[in-house]
């Protein structure tokens, strides 16, 4: 083989770049997301109140375009009254809806969205809720 | 023509795969959307067909009767203060006569309505010059009149700004948050790169309240719905004599002005 052995120590090299993320993080596993619904909020709530608009599952999987529609329905369409799951009427409101109970921004917002990599930008104007240092 | 058995079974058995891959696929993509919510505006929300405002001028004697009117509303909506007048956010503010309506002033006008200050603010104008420029739509006519601006669509270009003769808009140079002295929690603040301007407190009217700056103003500002008769800026309007900024301009402005 011509060059036989830079090519080898080319392929090494290549390797090692390609490995190295992996290698270098030593298999450790990033701990999975926990999202917490335990505000001092939703415990002052009596228990057949502690719901949310809509079922958990599909909260957790559409809340993104629920909240999609609730800003379109709100800011374009002038209608404010959301009516849930349960036939109860929900002001359609981030700042003043969903984070009066979920006041655990960090814990409830940016556990997911740090693991999955997305950056919404609610937070440039919405007024997060003011949480204690921990 | 003919087909044979063979063709026919051919045929037959490709319809019958393309039709359950396409059921399979719209069930899949179907799963992403949401049944039929049901919204509804708020009950108690004021109503009307084209809102509309006169500023009664006599009602303004002290700078404090102006600083109340323009504070109530600069902080309910986190509107900051920047100091700097090159990057100034403003919703209501003072004016004097010859900028408020250039073209009206004279040199034998009294004193006291050459330096009396002026609370202009955005017109609603009922023919907006800014909604016909905005790209993408992120301000627009309500079906009530009020211009509106949606901040989730702004992509900050400034077309509105140089249509709107009025000056009523403004943009965000830097970002706004450091500069609110007490936030509202109940209402966003903007951030870098959108324009905004007064909305006629559409989340107020949507809650059955007047505007925040009518409610403080102690009968200065009159609110009210044009197409009603009955209305307050309707009776106003029909008793006094009442003019408005740059009519000529075709843009039919619906802030009212009584000067004397």
């Amino acid at each position: 083989m011509y060059n036989g052995w830079k090519i080898i120590i080319g392929i090494i090299i290549f390797a090692a770049l390609v490995t190295a993320p992996f290698l270098l993080s030593g298999g450790k596993v990033v701990a999975k997301p926990d999202p917490k619904i335990d505000t001092p909020e939703i415990q002052k709530l009596p228990e057949n109140e502690r719901k949310c608009v809509e079922s958990k599952e599909f909260m957790k999987t559409e809340h993104m375009k629920l909240l999609n529609d609730w800003r379109d329905s709100v800011v374009r369409e002038g209608n404010r009254i959301y009516i849930g799951a349960g036939g109860k009427n929900y002001d359609m409101s981030l700042q003043n809806t969903c984070m009066k109970c979920h006041s655990n921004k960090k814990k409830f917002c940016d556990e997911c969205h740090n693991y999955a990599a997305v950056k919404p930008y609610c937070w440039d104007c919405h007024i997060e809720p003011k949480e204690k240092e921990t | 023509m003919s087909i044979n058995r063979r063709e026919f079974l051919k045929i037959a058995g490709i319809s019958t795969i393309l039709a359950i891959g396409g059921m399979s696929a719209t069930n899949v993509l179907k799963r992403n959307w949401l049944d039929a919510s049901q919204v509804l505006p708020d009950p108690k929300a004021l109503i009307g067909k084209k809102w509309a405002m006169v500023v009664n001028m006599t009602k303004f004697k002290t700078e404090y009767d102006y600083k109340r009117v323009i504070n109530a509303c600069h902080r309910i909506h986190n509107v900051p203060d920047i100091g700097n007048p090159k990057r100034e956010i403003k919703w209501i503010w003072e004016e004097t006569f010859e900028h408020a309506f250039p073209g009206q002033e004279h040199e034998y006008m009294g004193e006291n309505i050459k330096h009396q200050p002026f609370l202009v603010l955005c017109n609603h104008c009922d023919n907006p010059a800014c909604v016909r420029v905005c790209p993408t739509k992120a301000t627009y006519k309500r079906s009530d009149g009020i211009v509106m601006m949606d901040m989730h669509r702004c992509i900050g270009c400034r077309f509105c700004m140089a249509a709107c003769p009025f000056g009523a808009r403004s943009f965000n140079w830097i970002n706004p948050r450091p500069f609110i002295k007490e936030e509202n929690k109940e209402f966003p603040t903007r951030m870098k790169g959108v324009v905004e301007k007064c909305t006629f407190c559409y989340e107020r009217l949507a809650k059955g309240l007047k505007p925040a700056c009518v409610e403080e103003s102690n009968g200065g500002l009159i609110f009210g719905d044009l197409e009603d008769p009955e209305s307050d800026v309707r009776k106003v309007l029909h008793s006094s004599y009442t003019i408005r900024r740059k009519p000529e301009l075709g843009t039919q402005p619906k802030v009212y002005y009584i000067i004397t």
